[in-house]
């Protein structure tokens, strides 16, 4: 207690503002701006950007991105990573359109959730119980569900989803696009999951100090198979979000979601040591994600660029974040 | 018997078992039933065969287990490769001595090294993460050089990399041969090397102790990206052309292959020895699975099964983590 509010009064009246720390205020005050100055920029070099239907085609683009990194979200808050989201959502989405357009669509539905959650589960185990660093677990995850994505598959492309089905990726509620509602249905769910629960608290505690975190009796593995499951069927999700959008599914699907979940939570700010951070960053991140790739769409830039832009933007957002971390912390100390 | 008396405990054969790395039981068993299994598996031909296809995966995997076994992990070296290839390729299609063509490739694969390492060692970046960021910008780079295509038409005397024979061995297993012994000298015989096991030992204590270990961890990400440049030399010249994808992946069979050797995440424990062994169990099975005909796309599942069952079993074992 002694410790805490020793901490407390270092940061309390004089350097805190809005109740955040001077880094944290960094990475909230860098996001905001990004965004803005995407906006700007974008609205003065594209005529097309401030169109109803543009800003619409962004939301839905940043919703199932959001889906997919709120999942990892939770993963990276434990100090762990979750390398398979992208190719656990290729699986999904194959095997979801595959039943959808054979006529069976809840069942569709049901299964592509229930593998998301098994390879989350799976991994979770892996790394709670048998140790497995989680950036190995998750890797090897990674080339299983591609695997059995492409034997699914066969090579074959799934398209022509049924309208009703449909309706998650490109429905409105009034002017209300559907994936944005259920973007902040899910926000605000796992918001108050991170922040008013025990678990929740639990997650942050894992992430911030392991060891006291064990010392103090709470149930680790359990919460770290938690975080692992959610991570799984919150990729499959997404994969329903998607292919409803796109009217399509192929094993490709996969391959092109680890980088951008990655940089939407390092955009986040969520601290890749763990314990810092929150969905909410994650939100505002997928969201800069979207209108990056939107705005290298409407520019005109080939999409051979767009992995090196995402691998930019998670080196730049990550080292950012601790050089002005580390200068904060010299001056303090 | 003098060993005894410094207090070294004389090991019987049944705690060496116990404690070998699983690559040794995979590639045993392995070897066993693709010989019954199989007649294809156990003829010169197709052991050659093997070794020529595992040689740049050896060579990968010799610079991913330094970098392991300071606990780190290079997850752009598929990409680095790729690029490497590319540009080496590009380079002489269009009319550049070939060693002005090595030597940038060598140069780029340097640059990356150089990129993470100063990224992981000088601002404590996680590895993953760094690697993941310039895995997408090599891959990037690599597919905008090319606009997405293969480089083709390379002259003949490329395929020396691949078709060459030296003092009656192919070039593929000379150039292994000598990667594993500079990498073993540099790792068991140098300062460079002592660092390499201290790091993942303790690296903070290192550091605090006011020694130049941030230096020592860079350069082992230098090492891993140079050796990937010379086995691209290997892969352009096998396939007679530069793909700017083909990389990729690789670096997980480097993950496997370093894995099942026994090298530990944790500690520095482990070695070079044991990723010949880990890289040879990982070509056996890629091959045992071809000649069974197996397909591509199930391969990478067991691949990606077997290597999260190897560590399960060593971390149950109580051999890592």
């Amino acid at each position: 207690m002694r410790a805490e509010t020793a901490t407390a009064s270092v940061y309390g009246d004089r350097r805190e503002v809005f109740g955040l720390s001077p880094d944290r205020l960094f990475v909230v005050v860098s996001r905001l701006t990004a965004l803005v100055v995407l906006c700007v920029a974008l609205s003065v070099f594209t005529p097309y950007f401030l169109t109803w239907s543009n800003i619409i085609n962004v939301l839905r683009h940043a919703a199932p991105l959001f889906l997919m990194s709120a999942g990892l979200t939770l993963v990276v808050l434990t100090g762990g990573i979750d390398l398979s989201v992208g190719a656990v959502l290729g699986l999904a989405a194959c095997i979801a359109a595959s039943f959808i357009t054979s006529g069976y669509p809840v069942f569709g539905i049901v299964a592509a959730l229930a593998v998301g959650l098994s390879c989350g589960l799976v991994n979770g185990l892996l790394v709670a119980y048998a140790r497995i660093p989680s950036f190995i677990a998750t890797y090897g995850m990674l080339w299983i569900a591609n695997g059995l994505a492409y034997v699914f598959m066969k090579g074959e492309v799934i398209y022509g989803l049924p309208a009703p089905f449909r309706v998650i990726g490109t429905g409105f509620v009034g002017p209300l696009p559907v994936p944005v509602l259920i973007m902040i249905g899910t926000l605000l769910v796992l918001h108050v999951l991170l922040h008013r629960t025990r678990l929740g608290r639990g997650i942050y505690a894992i992430g911030g100090n392991p060891v006291a975190a064990r010392l103090s009796g709470m149930p680790v593995q359990r919460r770290l198979v938690f975080v692992y499951a959610t991570s799984g069927l919150m990729a499959s999700f997404a994969a329903l979000v998607i292919i409803a959008r796109t009217n399509a599914a192929d094993v490709s699907l996969g391959e092109e979601q680890l980088l951008p979940a990655i940089a939407a939570v390092c955009l986040g700010g969520t601290s890749l040591f763990g314990g810092v951070g929150g969905v909410a960053g994650t939100a505002v991140g997928s969201l800069i994600l979207a209108l990056v790739l939107n705005g290298m769409n409407l520019l005109g830039v080939k999409t051979f660029w767009q992995a090196g832009v995402l691998g930019g933007i998670i080196l730049l957002s990550v080292l950012a974040d601790q050089l002005v971390g580390r200068r904060i912390s010299r001056r303090t100390a | 018997m003098s060993d005894t008396k410094v207090g070294r405990p004389q090991y019987p054969v049944s705690t060496w078992l116990a404690q070998a790395p699983g690559a040794v039981y995979l590639l045993a068993l392995m070897s066993i039933v693709l010989t019954v299994a199989t007649p294809g598996f156990f003829t010169v031909a197709n052991l050659t065969n093997v070794a020529l296809q595992v040689a740049v995966l050896t060579i990968v995997a010799l610079g991913m287990t330094l970098v392991i076994l300071t606990e780190g992990i290079d997850l752009s070296l598929g990409p680095v490769l790729g690029l490497c290839g590319v540009v080496m390729a590009l380079m002489v299609v269009s009319g550049w001595p070939l060693f002005m063509a090595i030597g940038a490739a060598v140069l780029i694969g340097a640059a990356f090294g150089t990129v993470n390492g100063a990224l992981i060692a000088y601002l404590d970046l996680p590895a993953f993460i760094v690697t993941l960021g310039t895995f997408g910008i090599a891959q990037s780079i690599a597919t905008v050089l090319t606009e997405g295509n293969s480089v083709t038409g390379l002259p003949d005397y490329v395929r020396w990399f691949n078709d060459g024979v030296f003092l009656g061995l192919p070039v593929p297993i000379w150039a292994t041969a000598l990667a594993f012994a500079v990498t073993y000298i540099l790792l068991y015989r140098t300062k460079f090397g002592r660092y390499t096991f201290a790091i993942g030992n303790n690296r903070h204590a290192l550091i605090l102790s006011g020694s130049r270990a941030r230096y020592y961890q860079l350069l082992v990400y230098v090492y891993a990206g140079v050796l990937t440049a010379l086995a691209s030399f290997i892969m352009t010249a096998r396939l007679n052309s530069a793909h700017p994808t083909i990389g990729i992946g690789l670096e997980f069979d480097a993950i496997a292959a370093v894995i099942l050797g026994g090298t530990s995440f944790e500690k520095g424990r482990g070695g070079i020895i044991g990723t010949i062994v880990g890289a040879l169990a990982v070509g056996v099975l890629r091959n045992g699975l071809n000649l069974m005909g197996v397909s591509t796309e199930w391969q990478v599942a067991v691949v990606g099964f077997v290597i999260i069952a190897a560590v399960g079993l060593d971390s149950l074992r109580g051999l890592n983590a």
